[in-house]
């Protein structure tokens, strides 16, 4: 199905499944222990061996020797698989570096050997045995050094220039001028990387943990020189993603070919303290930002510069996204530069760029708002745009910012706010309150699905789509549900398997919005095919309560399955309307903390997000989104830094106990509503994505709440109490 | 993991004796910090010796009119004894500020007091480590070492102590009683305990080869006002910045040590006659001499800070 | 290698293991039994929470052969699909989870967590330690605490909780 005109009424309207808060249909599953992860699958095939993966002991330089006999007579070893052994590798498209290293070392941690033995703690045992020389060589570690030789990326966002940048900023009466960094992060996903990998003869299957299983498919099969068609992934419960399993990683790889050397399936988990620096990361970004104002309060110039680095290949964290679209200015200027580093590779984690972007720029209106003496939502009320201010011919499909502000800032208590920074103590604690625009564009993607009937009038979807955690099984089930006119109990989902249809998988926010589209088309298409086999006009056939009905005509559905059963396969495809309108989301985020007058601790109390993201398929599974993207943005704000030696080269803090994210008690009760919206131009399910928005500008929120609490700007992510403790006021 | 062997022992003396005899052997208790090192490579033990079925477990008063704390008895429920809440409030807090409440059920008494460094480049094999390999270097001096020792390091190894119990412990004079491979016993202050690094990091303790902590006593309670002030980036399930255990008297004396900041529970006794006179004279001889590193420098402020509230909170 | 035996979710098992092998593994690759999930296997996450002899502990930090004669309980053990503890269920009810990784562990660790409020051990925030702790969302918070969820399901989880607490009391 070509979406390519704003979608009218459709089936989806009825909003009698859809748009329900619905519990997940995974819930049992999951709460039980039932729902099978990658490393569990005993069931899919007998006699695995154990995989442990060797990681570089240097960031950068090459393999002089590796002693690998004592290892091979150590109880138990099956075989040991180096790059050397391995066979000639390709690198998939998406990887900037290779998977298996050696002789060269690219990053730290990089797999060098994979030791495959009867059990774990064989496995576990011999690899530590592996003896490995390297000859080191010099590597850029430091971003703030590197910087200046920062080039603008090849590929992705060039810069961008609108009006005369420098001149409306010399010109202008109010002027602002500001620096700001955010850290590497790390996904730190509570499911390690893992794969159990089987061959038959020369096709292998894979049982892993990846979000986009035709890229893994694809990439797999290229690395491995292989065929597309002999290489299956299968990736239906994912422990949890956030970009970190976007790609083909080393476990999928080096399973696959130790299961090719042991000539028996096995299965590889990256260890927790292998993850940071095997795997790839948010990279950190520098970043500048600059107003000009008139007194009026109005932005006449803009400029947001970013710098990062990656890995020869890598690409940057584009920081200035969404600097070149959320708020009015008639000269602009934003681009990004990109150094080289010899870090681990980094990469998507969860909204990329638009996370640390508004960490810095969320900051920049606040203080800018301050230097205005305007009240910082009145100051982004000013600046608002309805249209794409590169190409005011272009508007937003939908942009409710400003009411998300305003109607977060009315349920907060936004008018209690104390407007001089500083002065609202209780007991121990400074309080504050802060604000900060959330925006996140909504992409779409092409996205396939198959749909069969059968004769109990049991729909059965079948897409690769996955559910990190997103709640794709529930609103699949709920779109195919709405669709045929069926209750949940009679549809059945399955996913993130390379034999069903490709998807748009589980990345950028868009899959919810492009999965269910692409269940949508397939349904159209089940719908004609039912209507056709009942003898139906198909125009004004209606599917409901398990029944189909034309005119004064009636049938079960299943009838028409008929016993060989019925089965319709579409993919939702998109036209140009995603360049005739700028489909973004948007939240505004409110957060309330304390700050301990004497340690400088921050403690967050409160939190809201209002959030305009296009028609809510399910608003439970949707909070729970959101909920948890702002907690993601609590740790970026106070914690969350993957620390650099930059001696070294790596990141030393590589486990959960020393790169620390928000626990329980860190997380007070999160509010979240959703403004009533449903964009015809998104897809014909009208809707948008949450996922990421629900972290975009929570960080600088947080940030500016600090600020409102205490009068002190801290502008280097994370916000931990050192960066505080010399300015705080005499202790007591 | 290498491999190893596994007995269960039947007696305290038993038990140094067989890790006496057995080269390589380890007492495993709780096991929380042990299997986590074990299984990077970092604790080697070729023979474990399991002193869970010891009869360790007790709290029971002593004639001093003190506690005696069995070595086995568990981080949980040493908090929530009645009496070390009435009488040793700044040993339960401490406890409870502690790991996860999980883990707190399996950690023991003793096995705590033996905690090792959370230090990263000790975590990690690739590192040089005059702790984890004897005259290999210290990576994490000149590295990121914000969590790190500022006061008592050396140059060999600026690591910190990651306990809570023993901050508490140290601020109780309490005693570590053992017991040697020869049957002997003995009593070894808190303060004696735990060592600076010097030129042996790996060294942590006083304890000698095989001997085994029995108990540790409590004195008679000192009364006051009992307070452990944990300061961390998150709020629970994280090892300290800095931690103050204060026991604080109605005359404004006090009782400190301060966790987070050295290789040892530290504590200054001769700089407990400044408490009375505020935080910042007390904190500037508790802290004379700190060697701080250019990432963990906010500590010797903190310990400032920290300790006022505490005695600001203990006035109150 | 090294015998041991115990009891698992009411059933008695018998294992010739690997002394290194941890009561997770032991559950998970062994038994079969991987409701109990290896989330970093070094007591930093709590994703392989389960209760022994009723306590919660962390499986990846305790050998299997130090669990001789101990009874295991496990997310399997408190219920199934169709028959769900209340816990399990009021997870489901309040989305208390997403990506469902960390929540055997969870689960496990609030079933325990309950007891322990009900057998007055006290916690960090307990505000006085003499006095019988309450069943307040801070409580619950800082005892939940050693239950990582990077999904940050924290505030769903932590109504589930207090429900059941409700419906308890």
């Amino acid at each position: 199905m070509k979406f390519d005109t704003p979608a009218t009424t459709n089936p989806i309207d009825q909003l009698k499944v859809v748009g329900q808060p619905l519990d997940r249909v995974d819930g049992p599953l999951k709460t039980s222990g039932t729902a099978p992860y990658a490393y569990e699958r005993h069931d899919v095939v007998a006699n695995q061996a154990y995989g442990y993966v060797v990681g570089a002991a240097i960031a950068k330089g090459r393999i002089t020797g590796m002693a690998l006999d004592a290892a091979r007579a150590a109880p138990g070893v099956i075989t040991i698989v180096t790059a050397e052994t391995a066979g000639k590798l390709d690198k998939g498209k998406r990887n900037a570096a290779t998977l298996f290293g050696g002789p060269e070392v690219e990053h730290y941690h990089q797999a060098v050997a994979l030791v495959v033995a009867e059990s774990f703690e064989q496995a576990r045992a011999a690899a530590q045995l592996v003896q490995v020389d390297y000859a080191k060589a010099e590597g850029a570690y430091d971003l703030a050094a590197a910087k200046q030789a920062g080039v603008e990326p090849s590929e992705g966002s060039p810069d961008q220039k609108v009006g005369d940048f420098e001149a409306a900023f010399a010109a202008a009466p109010v002027q602002f001028d500001r620096t700001y960094t955010t850290p590497d992060q790390s996904h730190a996903m509570m499911e390690p990387h893992a794969s159990i990998a089987a061959w038959e003869g020369d096709k292998v299957t894979v049982w892993t943990s990846n979000q986009m299983v035709d890229w893994a498919t694809t990439d797999l099969a290229q690395t491995l020189g292989l065929p597309k068609e002999q290489v299956r992934i299968v990736s239906p419960y994912i422990g949890g993603g956030f970009g970190g399993k976007l790609f083909l990683r080393a476990d999928t790889l080096l399973a696959a070919l130790g299961a090719r050397a042991a000539k028996r399936p096995v299965k590889v988990a990256l260890t927790r303290p292998m993850m940071a620096n095997n795997t790839t990361h948010r990279p950190a970004t520098i970043q500048r930002i600059r107003f000009g104002a008139g007194r009026d309060g109005k932005l006449t110039a803009i400029a947001h510069e970013s710098w990062s680095g990656n890995l020869p290949g890598g690409e940057p964290e584009d920081a200035i996204q969404q600097s070149r679209l959320l708020y009015a200015g008639a000269n602009r200027l934003t681009g990004n530069r990109l150094a080289t580093l010899d870090l681990p590779e980094g990469n998507a984690m969860r909204a990329p760029g638009e996370t640390p972007g508004l960490m810095a720029l969320e900051i920049a209106m606040d203080e800018m708002a301050e230097q205005l003496g305007l009240d910082p939502i009145e100051f982004r009320v000013r600046n608002d745009t309805q249209v794409d201010p590169a190409n005011p011919d272009r508007p937003f499909s939908q942009r409710q910012l400003i009411e998300c502000l305003r109607q977060g800032a009315e349920r907060f208590g936004w008018d209690k706010r104390a407007t001089k920074p500083g002065s609202r103590r209780e007991g121990r604690w400074l309080v504050g309150i802060g604000v900060a625009a959330g925006f996140r564009n909504s992409m779409s993607m092409p996205s396939g699905a198959r749909v069969r009937l059968d004769a109990a009038g049991v729909v059965t979807v079948e897409t690769d789509m996955t559910d990190i955690g997103t709640g794709s099984y529930t609103i699949i089930a709920q779109t195919a549900a709405e669709m045929m006119g069926v209750g949940m109990d009679k549809v059945v989902v399955r996913l993130g398997d390379s034999s069903f249809p490709v998807s748009a998988g589980s990345g950028g926010q868009w899959g919810a919005n492009s999965s269910t589209a692409g269940v949508y088309a397939a349904c159209v298409k089940l719908r004609e095919a039912v209507a056709q086999k009942l003898g139906f006009n198909s125009a004004d056939t209606a599917f409901a309560d398990g029944q189909v009905r034309a005119g004064n005509r009636s049938a079960p559905l299943g009838q028409a399955a008929g016993e060989g059963g019925l089965v319709a396969e579409d993919t939702i495809e998109y036209g140009d309307l995603a360049k005739q309108y700028q489909q973004s989301t948007f939240a505004g985020h409110f957060v309330e903390v304390a700050v301990d007058a004497a340690t400088g601790e921050v403690r967050v109390r409160r939190m809201l997000a209002v959030c305009a993201a296009g028609r809510i398929l399910n608003p439970k599974s949707a909070r729970s989104q959101v909920i948890g993207a702002m907690t993601m943005g609590v740790g970026g704000a106070l914690m969350e830094e993957l620390a650099v030696d930059k001696r070294h080269g790596f990141f030393v803090n590589h486990d959960l106990a020393t790169y620390e994210v928000p626990v329980h008690a860190d997380i007070p009760h999160q509010e979240v509503v959703f403004l009533e919206e449903a964009d015809a131009t998104s897809s014909p399910m009208k809707a948008k994505g949450v996922g990421e928005l629900g972290l975009c500008g929570v960080g600088a929120a947080v940030a500016n709440a600090i600020h409102n609490a205490t009068g002190l700007r801290v502008r280097e992510y994370p916000i931990t109490l050192d960066k505080l403790l010399d300015r705080l006021p005499d202790a007591a | 993991m290498k491999p190893f062997t596994y007995e269960r022992a039947r007696s305290p003396a038993e038990a140094a004796a067989a890790a006496a005899r057995t080269p390589g052997a380890k007492f495993i208790a709780g096991g929380t910090n042990l299997l986590d090192l074990m299984k990077l490579q970092i604790e080697t033990p070729g023979h474990l010796i399991d002193v869970n079925g010891l009869a360790l477990d007790k709290i029971e008063a002593t004639a001093e009119g003190g506690l005696r704390i069995g070595a086995l008895v568990r981080n949980t429920d040493l908090a929530a004894d009645e009496r070390v809440r009435r009488d040793y409030g700044v040993l339960s807090r401490a406890l409870l500020a502690g790991a996860s409440g999980q883990l707190r059920n399996k950690a023991t008494t003793g096995g705590n007091l033996l905690q090792r460094t959370r230090c990263p480049y000790f975590y990690d094999t690739n590192q040089p480590c005059n702790k984890r390999q004897p005259g290999s270097g210290c990576a994490a001096i000149g590295g990121y070492s914000r969590q790190l020792a500022v006061i008592g390091s050396s140059e060999a190894c600026i690591a910190t102590h990651p306990g809570d119990m023993s901050i508490a412990m140290r601020a109780l004079d309490a005693v570590v009683e053992t017991v040697k491979p020869d049957g002997t016993a003995r009593a070894i202050p808190i303060a004696e305990f735990h060592r600076l690094p010097g030129d042996t990091p790996q060294i942590e303790t006083a304890l000698e080869q095989g001997e085994f902590i029995t108990a540790v006593v409590l004195p008679k309670p000192a009364g006051g006002t009992h307070i452990y002030r944990k300061v961390r980036d998150r709020a629970s399930y994280a090892y300290a910045l800095v931690s103050v255990a204060a026991i604080v008297q109605r005359d404004g004396t006090a009782r400190v040590a301060i966790g987070g900041v050295a290789h040892k529970p530290w504590r200054v006794e001769a700089a407990e006659a400044e408490i009375p006179r505020g935080a910042k004279a007390a904190a500037a001889a508790i802290m004379a001499g700190a060697r701080p590193t250019h990432d963990n420098a906010f500590k010797v402020t903190l310990v400032e800070r920290t300790l006022g509230a505490v005695l600001a909170e203990a006035r109150s | 290698m090294s015998h041991v035996s115990f009891t698992v979710n009411g059933e008695r098992r018998q294992l010739d293991i690997d002394t290194r092998t941890t009561l997770l593994d032991a559950l998970r690759e062994h038994l079969h039994l991987t409701g109990s999930k290896k989330g970093c296997d070094h007591g930093q996450c709590g994703a392989c929470t389960a209760l022994v002899n009723g306590r919660r502990i962390n499986t990846c930090l305790s050998l299997a052969v130090m669990h001789e004669g101990d009874e295991v309980t496990t997310i399997e053990g408190l219920g199934k699909p169709g028959d769900l503890h209340p816990m399990q269920a009021a997870f489901v009810k309040h989305d208390g989870y997403q990506c469902g990784y960390c929540t055997p562990g969870q689960i496990c660790s609030s079933v325990a967590v309950l007891k322990e409020i009900e057998a007055g051990i006290p916690s960090h925030v307990s505000a006085d330690l003499n006095a019988k702790p309450g069943v307040t969302a801070e409580e619950i918070r800082e005892r939940m605490s050693g239950n990582i969820c990077r999904c940050g399901a924290y505030s769903n989880i932590v109504e589930a909780i207090s429900e059941v607490a409700g419906s308890q009391a």
